[in-house]
């Protein structure tokens, strides 16, 4: 299948160990930017009770959601066990220092 | 290609080592384990529960063959290791089965203590110590009638009890005149001898066992005095003793146990020990919460990480009998220089002692309402003063986490449908259920599990008795002061010292000169950033992405991801321009809920992050700035209308708290922080729940500090009563001062004042004025850089990237 890759804006917008918001029809996406400068496309809803996970404290390849502390894996959209559930997660890849979104989820998780 | 460890010994300690081991590097080693019993790993503790009936063999599994498989590692069940190859790095098992290993745990475990008369080795002779004997005594109880058990400590009552509800006529014969003279004082062993023979015990004590009499199968227990008694079943539980057999045949030094050192290596470098087996520092133990605590450090060390270390535990014990609550700790009986408080209502069945030295506590022990046995624990365990509130402290923790419960917070007699977490609505058997199902022994695996008391944690307390009560008392107490999180070893005070004495200027530093573990989370990021702007105010540049959202935004989350705004009103005053000013806000944002607070403001609700900016420079053209109603920071100075307006005021309490507020704002704190002023004693501002609150009187100003009005209310204390406004405003200064540099991260006045307690505080502000000024004076340094109103800078387009999208699509 062939991504609709959609710029977003750059690396250095999206502040380290931080998140932006990208606005769309279908509701927000939050892109995520580690300590190492890798990128993480999520749906900005915590599985637990929708929380804004752009929000909340980045660590490592995980965020905690501002609401209830819940942790999130940024790669899977998986929550940390023993918590369970998981947010979709988007195709998202550097062009240099562009960040490029797909807004087709990744399959695997139901709560797309 | 992979190292190998060898662990032999499949018990508790053993297999909880590989589990920690797992958890920090899963790939590391190929794991092969010998354990001489034909089972998974158990939990040997529960083996009264067992015998008592309360509980089954399968209940008590910890570990089931599926998990070895799953995890890669070889079991060699029903095996015993007799010999091990030094030199070939090799174990061999009596079977002739042979491991080699480049390390090697031992977790051997301990023997029971089988006392040496004729007659030892009858049938019906047995100890108690496995599942084994515990089969034999339920079929024993099966067949006949009279089992005597030779012992009083903890495991022979346990053993009488089960044995005594499987039906059998029981006597415990003990060496000594009191039961557990080990763990209990005479008072509280004659309440426990009372009440066991109430539910049908008999006692022979002061009884020293000569022979056990007997043709084939032991039939008659007979003592030094010649007196006999019938017995079908004689059970030994005088004691255990290391077993380091293997360990001394091959070589490796022991004394009473397998000499290890802080990292868990034995003498010799590739072989590490830890469980009952090991001699630490001098010291043997037999309980779990130790255990565990080896097998994290010994963990550690197998990844490689090399910064644990084991520096002995503090114990406490708990009998597991239902009905019977007794709990000790420490040294409970005192020497010439220590003094002992008591209480006892023999009515109630309520004992408690405290042994004290130089107002710290030695040791204790409690019988009948051993709820307060885990604060006692931690006061202990903290060298705490305990001066303070040593006039009540045998009464208990007045306002112990108890949700509500009060008296009635005798766990064991709550019904399952009781609620111990009111925040997650989480019940006392959804608790124990998940307690037992899921195998927890940890406060904090109980809060992953089931959230109680993972967000206010004012039941604390209540879901640690729950945990010590479910899973038999030893576990959920942690054995050494907190680390600040699971990302280090260090506690918070360490942390700070470092900070300052390395002269570490920001949190990767900080983590790099103190080993943290990960990149940290979003527990010690804020704690950091915040010590860090405590110690450096001019040098330090904040890390607003290690502050939660509320902070970094100036606004609070709401749970719709809408925010809201709160502008100061100095001392809770407020002008009709400042009122049209919001009414015009609210009227141009469709503000959905405008709502007066309780630190006498107005905040505006539903906001969307977008627009804070926009909102806040409207604010500040009627001169209003934040409110810091979002952070752990000042917050509102409360005031009432004093003797401007009120015929009772003694002074001016409004201005006595826009002065404070102006002094005060902007200042970041380890917590919120709260203070009012109230114009006489009548206290309409309620300064007495606040962190610091001023109270006039036609004399002066009395100074109350350490107020709580939430959680867990707590009323100040008096610090002093001085004069003039201008020494208000320095004592507040000093006391904030101190608590920004003392506290722990996350940790308001009330609770800090407990720790440190009020003569502290009173040392530090009261009896060295020198000493008060300079924090005073530090605190107004540090006050120069923080006194920038936030929204002011946003409004003018500061950090725009966090209030805007990255995109917009569509």
């Amino acid at each position: 299948m062939s991504e609709n890759w959609i710029e977003v804006g750059n690396l250095n917008e999206i502040p380290a160990l931080g998140a932006r918001i990208v606005e769309t029809q279908d509701g927000n996406i939050a892109v995520f930017r580690t300590k190492d400068d890798e990128v993480f496309a999520v749906r900005d809803k915590c599985p637990h009770k929708g929380g804004p996970l752009s929000q909340g404290i980045v660590s490592g390849k995980k965020v905690a959601c501002p609401l209830h502390d819940w942790k999130i894996n940024l790669d899977s959209g998986e929550a940390v066990a023993p918590d369970e559930g998981c947010a979709a997660t988007f195709p998202v890849k550097m062009d240099g220092d562009k960040i490029l979104l797909s807004l087709t989820p990744n399959e695997g998780c139901p709560n797309s | 290609m992979k190292e190998k460890l060898v662990l032999v010994g499949n018990g508790m300690a053993g297999v909880r080592t590989l589990e920690e081991l797992l958890k920090l590097t899963p790939e590391d080693y190929q794991i092969t384990v010998f354990g001489e019993e034909p089972y998974g790993n158990y939990n040997r503790i529960m083996l009264s529960p067992v015998l008592a009936g309360d509980k089954t063999i399968d209940e008590i599994m910890l570990n089931d063959e599926q998990w070895y498989e799953d995890n890669n590692i070889k079991l060699h069940k029903g095996k015993k290791v007799v010999d091990i190859d030094r030199v070939n790095r090799k174990v061999i098992a009596d079977d002739g089965t042979e491991e080699e290993y480049d390390r090697l745990l031992l977790a051997t475990g301990s023997k029971p203590f089988i006392i040496p008369v004729p007659g030892n080795d009858l049938d019906g002779v047995i100890s108690f110590r496995d599942i084994h004997d515990v089969d034999l005594m339920m079929d024993a109880s099966k067949k006949h009638k009279h089992a005597v058990v030779i012992g009083g400590g903890l495991l022979g009552l346990e053993a009488a009890n089960g044995l005594m509800l499987q039906g059998m006529s029981v006597t415990v014969v003990h060496l000594m005149d009191t039961l557990m003279e080990r763990q209990l004082d005479k008072p509280a062993a004659a309440m426990l001898k009372k009440s066991l023979e109430e539910k049908g015990l008999h006692f022979l004590m002061g009884a020293q066992t000569e022979a056990i009499i007997g043709k084939d199968r032991v039939e008659k227990v007979r003592f030094k005095d010649g007196s006999e008694i019938y017995a079908d079943l004689v059970v030994m539980a005088v004691g255990i003793r290391p077993n380091f057999e293997l360990a001394e045949k091959v070589g490796i030094h022991c004394e009473r146990g397998i000499v290890v050192n802080d990292t868990m290596q034995t003498f010799d470098p590739r072989v590490y020990a830890v469980g009952e087996c090991v001699q630490h520092r001098g010291q043997t133990y037999g309980l779990v919460a130790p255990l565990f605590e080896m097998g994290k450090v010994c963990a550690n060390h197998f990844a490689k990480l090399g910064i644990g270390r084991y520096e002995g535990s503090v114990t406490s014990t708990k009998l597991k009998v239902t009905g019977i609550d007794l709990f000790s700790a420490g040294d409970f009986t005192g020497d010439e220089n220590s003094e002992d408080l008591v209480f006892q209502d023999a009515a109630r069945g309520v004992y408690r002692k405290l042994v004290v030295k130089d107002n710290k506590i030695l040791g204790t022990v409690m019988y009948g309402d051993t709820i307060d046995g885990t604060w006692y624990f931690d006061l202990m365990r903290d060298e705490t003063d305990i001066t303070d509130f040593r006039e009540n402290i045998l009464f208990g923790q007045a306002h112990l986490g108890d949700s509500g419960h009060g008296d009635d917070n005798r766990i064991a007699q709550m019904s399952d449908s009781a609620e111990i977490c009111g925040c997650n609505g989480v019940c006392k058997g959804d608790i124990v259920n998940a307690i037992t199902e899921k195998k927890l022994f940890t406060l904090d695996d109980v809060r992953a599990h089931t959230k109680a008391s993972s967000s206010c944690g004012s039941c604390t307390a209540l879901v640690e008795s729950l945990l010590a009560h479910t899973v038999g008392g030893d576990y959920s107490t942690a054995p050494h002061l907190k680390p600040m999180c699971g990302c280090t070893e260090h506690t918070h005070d360490e942390v700070r010292a470092s900070i300052k004495a390395q002269e570490l200027k920001s949190v990767p530093a900080v983590m790099d000169a103190m080993n943290w573990k990960t990149g940290g989370c979003s527990k010690c990021r804020p704690a950091l950033n915040y010590y860090l702007l405590c110690q450096w105010p001019d040098k330090y540049k904040d890390d607003s992405q290690s502050r939660f959202i509320n902070e970094r935004a100036h606004a609070n989350i709401q749970k719709d991801a809408t925010y809201s705004v709160i502008p100061r009103m100095w001392g809770g005053g407020t002008t009709p321009e400042e009122l049209r000013k919001i009414a015009d806000v609210a009227e141009k944002f469709n503000v959905k809920t405008v709502h007066v607070t309780g630190g006498q403001r107005i905040a505006l609700y539903g906001l969307k992050k977008e627009e804070l900016p926009v909102i806040w420079g409207e604010l500040n053209e009627a001169g209003m700035v934040s409110g810091h109603a979002y952070g752990k920071a000042l917050r509102t100075v409360k005031t009432c209308v004093g003797k401007e307006w009120c015929r009772f005021g003694t002074q001016d309490s409004t201005h006595m708290g826009i002065e404070l507020e102006k002094m005060t704002w902007g200042s970041w704190t380890p917590h919120k922080f709260k203070m009012a002023a109230s114009g006489c004693p009548r206290n309409c501002a309620e300064a007495t729940i606040k962190d610091f609150g001023v109270v006039c009187v036609d004399s002066g100003y009395e100074l109350h500090v350490g107020g709580n009005g939430g959680i867990k209310v707590r009323a100040t204390d008096l610090l002093c009563t001085v004069k003039t406004e201008e020494e208000v405003l320095e004592y507040c200064a000093a006391f904030m001062q101190i608590y920004r540099e003392g506290a722990h991260y996350m940790e308001r006045t009330a609770p800090w004042i407990e720790r440190v307690g009020l003569t502290y505080v009173k040392e530090r502000l009261l009896d060295d004025p020198e000493g008060r000024k300079a924090a005073a004076e530090r605190f107004l340094f540090a006050q120069k850089f923080a006194q920038d109103d936030p929204w002011e800078e946003r409004a003018k387009g500061a950090e725009a990237h966090e209030f805007t999208p990255i995109k917009k699509i569509g």
